[in-house]
């Protein structure tokens, strides 16, 4: 049941960045309590997914690749950041304390286009 | 020697015949000018300074004389009947390119085209576009150190490099090297800070900002006498840290939006009915026995 609803989740995944024009969104189902563990890649100049919707109060582990070369990943708006590196996994854990959308970016200058590397956490209830 | 401007003069530093795009001229404290100069230390003087050129853009929408905006501001400035003691170019001479030749090409260029300019003395800082894809190593090549001091008649200036680090920060060795600077000169020393990205957080989700540009104001901060001129916003602005004041140049290439006054940073259109509306440069003059330091701002010629 688990593995049909990661699929599942994987699924809508795939279809949501296949769907030119629509954000690509994820957001991760877990046992109530337990931390989820979203994957995101970066490469010039965009992440995938690019909005992640998490609960509040349920701790998350964002596990992030780089596709091409360094990126960084910031949320100024949580206090984090992270270098993102081609053949590492980068885990940035975060328990979101509030609802809304908060922006994250690469802060690591990646060419032109990186002012447009970015992406959303939506925190919901 | 002190020398004033007459009237045709100013008027002309002020851009105000220049096909009717008007510049603005106003002062801003150059703090301690004055009080050097009782002390025989200032003279009169006057720079310009030149902003994110973004040589190698193509945009036809943003700016359909990408190719010739540099020469005409070069034009316009070998045109000045008075000619400043020297120009700071204050970072991004060139757009950005994953290709590290091409990277070379476009900074050559722009060394060789600021060649033609009557005036000599000239120094230079890097912007993100020149250098953070390879920590200026080619940008030195053409253009040497990305860090530096230098006096002027009695003023003590600071190059800043917050763009190498690809993360947009100065680092602590730069910091500490800052702040040695500092401790040879004494309080009342006239300073004038020259940095590509902002030292304070002016939008940092624009990426507006230097990340440990607090460390350069804090250190800064126990001198009387300092002034920060940058780039990389590509608009006129200004704003004050405590008593330092900092001051942002227009661009030459394209302009951009004020900071948070569009939901997304993107560069202002070309307007076909005012050509270079919002690009441009300015000139600093510095005059001894006044706290004023008169900043005119000149738009690139439309003809």
């Amino acid at each position: 049941m688990k593995r049909t609803s990661v699929a599942i989740v994987i699924a809508l995944v795939a279809v949501f960045a296949i769907a030119g024009g629509w954000r690509r969104h994820a957001s991760a189902s877990s046992p109530t309590g337990a931390e989820q563990v979203i994957h995101l890649t970066a490469k010039k100049f965009e992440y995938t997914p690019n909005e992640i919707t998490v609960k509040k109060g349920v701790p998350v582990v964002l596990e992030i690749t780089s596709l091409d070369r360094d990126h960084g990943f910031k949320v100024p708006e949580f206090g984090l950041r992270a270098d993102v590196k081609p053949g590492e996994t980068t885990r940035v854990r975060l328990v979101p304390d509030r609802i809304g959308r908060f922006e994250f970016r690469c802060d690591v200058f990646c060419g032109s286009g990186h002012e447009d590397m970015a992406g959303e956490i939506v925190v919901v209830d | 020697m002190t020398r004033h401007l007459d009237r045709r003069e100013f008027i002309q530093l002020a851009g105000l015949t220049t096909a009717g795009i008007a510049g603005v001229v106003f002062s801003s404290g150059l703090r301690g000018v004055s009080l050097a100069a009782e002390k025989g230390k200032t003279e009169d003087f006057m720079f310009l300074q030149m902003s994110d050129l973004h040589w190698g853009f193509t945009g036809p929408a943003i700016n359909p004389n990408a190719d010739v905006t540099l020469d005409k501001a070069i034009a316009h400035v070998n045109a000045l009947s008075r000619q400043p003691d020297f120009i700071v170019f204050t970072g991004d001479l060139t757009h950005t390119t994953d290709d590290a030749d091409e990277r070379r090409k476009r900074l050559v260029h722009v060394r060789d085209a600021v060649g033609k300019l009557k005036v000599k003395s000239q120094r230079y800082l890097a912007g993100e576009h020149d250098a953070s894809l390879d920590r200026a190593e080619a940008f030195k090549e053409s253009f040497g150190e990305t860090h530096y001091t230098f006096d002027h008649k009695g003023v003590h200036f600071i190059a800043l490099d917050n763009v190498s680090d690809p993360q947009g920060k100065l680092g602590d060795d730069q910091i500490q090297w800052l702040r040695a600077d500092l401790a040879k000169h004494d309080k009342e020393t006239p300073i004038v800070v020259l940095t590509h990205r902002p030292l304070f957080d002016l939008a940092p989700d624009w990426d507006w900002a230097t990340s440990d540009g607090a460390a350069a104001i804090e250190a800064l901060m126990p001198y009387e006498y300092v002034t920060v001129f940058y780039g990389h916003i590509h608009q006129e602005h200004h704003h004050m840290t405590g008593h330092i004041p900092h001051h942002a140049a227009k661009g030459l290439m394209f302009a951009l939006p004020a900071p948070h006054s569009v939901p997304k940073k993107m560069p202002i259109p070309w307007d076909a009915a005012n050509p270079y509306r919002g690009l441009g440069f300015r000139t600093v003059q510095a005059k001894a026995g006044s706290d004023d330091l008169a900043l005119a701002e000149l738009a690139v010629e439309t003809v």
